[in-house]
């Protein structure tokens, strides 16, 4: 493949930016791309190269620092660097900035997009003795609303695990936050 | 063999710090049970949990050693500060104990972080307040499991009883340290940096009391015992989590993965 001719102007520039971070998967969801999560907030064009600004998942996210590698090494391979990335705290991430698209391919994938946090800005009251979510997680694979929470914790800090009374089948839900 | 760090003591340091090192140091202990957890699922959680308290401690780090202004990043000050300048209470650096004592821990641990993060949304310091806006949604749902697990092992079975009660009474000793009042608390207040943690003792009762109520447990008696890990001066099991820490940074100074 050949390299594209970098484009000439800052526009062009950013919007082959976006186009490329568009490819730029989350290892531990690879079914998303970081537009998809939406943890890339802006890519501005600055004197040393293109800033491009990330917001982290979750604080301890092991995947925060490979990703800001590969959004590095994709910039520079579509000959768009240098580039630099910034991490920005506030507001916090939430599962809501997560596209219609990526929760529907997160569906696709066998995984469980999330719903609405449960109040304004995640506060949930503190219920003793939970065994079922606040709204059921319907199955991903079979769509049936009659499911029951294996676990509060998953395979990576996003993600709790259920499974599906009627198809029997586990799934990973992805928490709402 | 690479020397400590001299750190400046000053009230804005130590408070960050007090807050970092609580969830570095319960991260540690909680990191302990990955592979020996009672069943995979906790196994997992404790983990998990480890591993939000960690990033928090890292972005608490990072900030404490930018106000302090020695150029001192995260891993300088995670790794090679002296004992008593760690600022962390006493409860989070006990020794791990059975399942009842880390889950009854990590209640109230969790109970103390959600009301301090809520009141760090609106730190005068910009970034705290940032690293408190995301740090609150995950103390929610560690609280929630952790509440979740004193109430089912309190109003359990009589082994399960028993051990919760035996944990309540080992923990409950070193609850007063955690809201008394002093100079550092004091600065932050007055600037706005952040709540004394005296603030949150009224919270903190009305949270815990409704799960150990809810877990059919009794609050102990008061004792005449308080700790003071907070000041620094911490118990004989935090030279060991040190020793077990640091040495790899210190013997080989600069070490990567």
């Amino acid at each position: 493949m050949t390299p594209m001719r970098p484009p000439s102007t800052d526009e062009a520039r950013i919007a082959r930016a976006w186009e490329v971070l568009g490819t730029v998967l989350d290892p531990e969801v690879p079914a998303l791309s970081v537009c998809d999560l939406g943890i890339v907030r802006e890519v501005v064009p600055q004197p040393e190269g293109l800033e491009i600004v990330l917001t982290p998942t979750y604080s301890g996210c092991p995947a925060t620092e490979v990703i800001e590698r590969s959004v590095l090494d994709a910039v520079e391979a579509a000959g768009l660097g240098p580039a630099h990335v910034t991490l920005r705290r506030a507001p916090a991430w939430t599962t809501d900035w997560i596209s219609a698209d990526g929760k529907r391919k997160l569906r696709d994938y066998g995984i469980a997009p999330p719903g609405a946090p449960a109040l304004p800005g995640g506060a949930v009251p503190i219920r003793l003795v939970r065994r079922q979510a606040a709204q059921p997680v319907p199955c991903p694979h079979c769509g049936s609303a009659r499911t029951e929470q294996l676990s509060a914790f998953g395979a990576t800090a996003c993600k709790s695990l259920y499974r599906c009374l009627d198809c029997r089948e586990p799934f990973e839900h992805f928490k709402p936050l | 063999m690479q020397a400590s760090i001299e750190l400046d003591r000053r009230p804005e340091v130590q408070y960050l710090l007090r807050l970092g090192d609580t969830c570095l140091i319960l991260a540690q202990r909680l990191g302990e049970w990955c592979g020996h957890a009672p069943i995979l699922e906790e196994d997992i959680a404790m983990s998990n949990m480890a591993l939000d308290l960690l990033g928090q401690a890292r972005a608490l780090l990072t900030r404490a050693g930018e106000i302090e202004g020695r150029a001192h990043d995260e891993d300088q000050l995670a790794f090679l500060r002296e004992e008593r300048d760690y600022f962390n209470p006493t409860l989070v650096e006990l020794p791990r104990g059975d399942f009842a004592f880390s889950v009854l821990r990590n209640a109230m641990v969790a109970t103390l972080l959600k009301l301090m993060w809520e009141r760090l949304e609106s730190s005068s310091d910009a970034e705290v307040a940032a690293i408190a806006g995301k740090a609150i949604k995950e103390a929610r749902y560690h609280q929630q499991h952790a509440a979740d697990w004193v109430v089912r092992l309190g109003d359990g079975t009589e082994e399960s009883r028993s051990r919760m009660e035996a944990a309540l009474a080992q923990l409950w000793r070193y609850v007063p340290e955690l809201f008394t009042a002093d100079a550092v608390d004091e600065a932050a207040r007055a600037s706005g940096l952040g709540p004394a943690w005296s603030d949150l003792r009224e919270a903190w009762f009305g949270e815990m009391g409704a799960v150990l109520d809810e877990a059919t447990l009794a609050i102990p008696a008061d004792t005449a015992f308080m700790s003071t890990g907070k000041r620094g001066v911490h118990s004989e099991h935090m030279g060991y989590i040190l020793a077990e820490m640091q040495h790899l940074q210190r013997a080989y100074p600069g070490g990567a993965w």
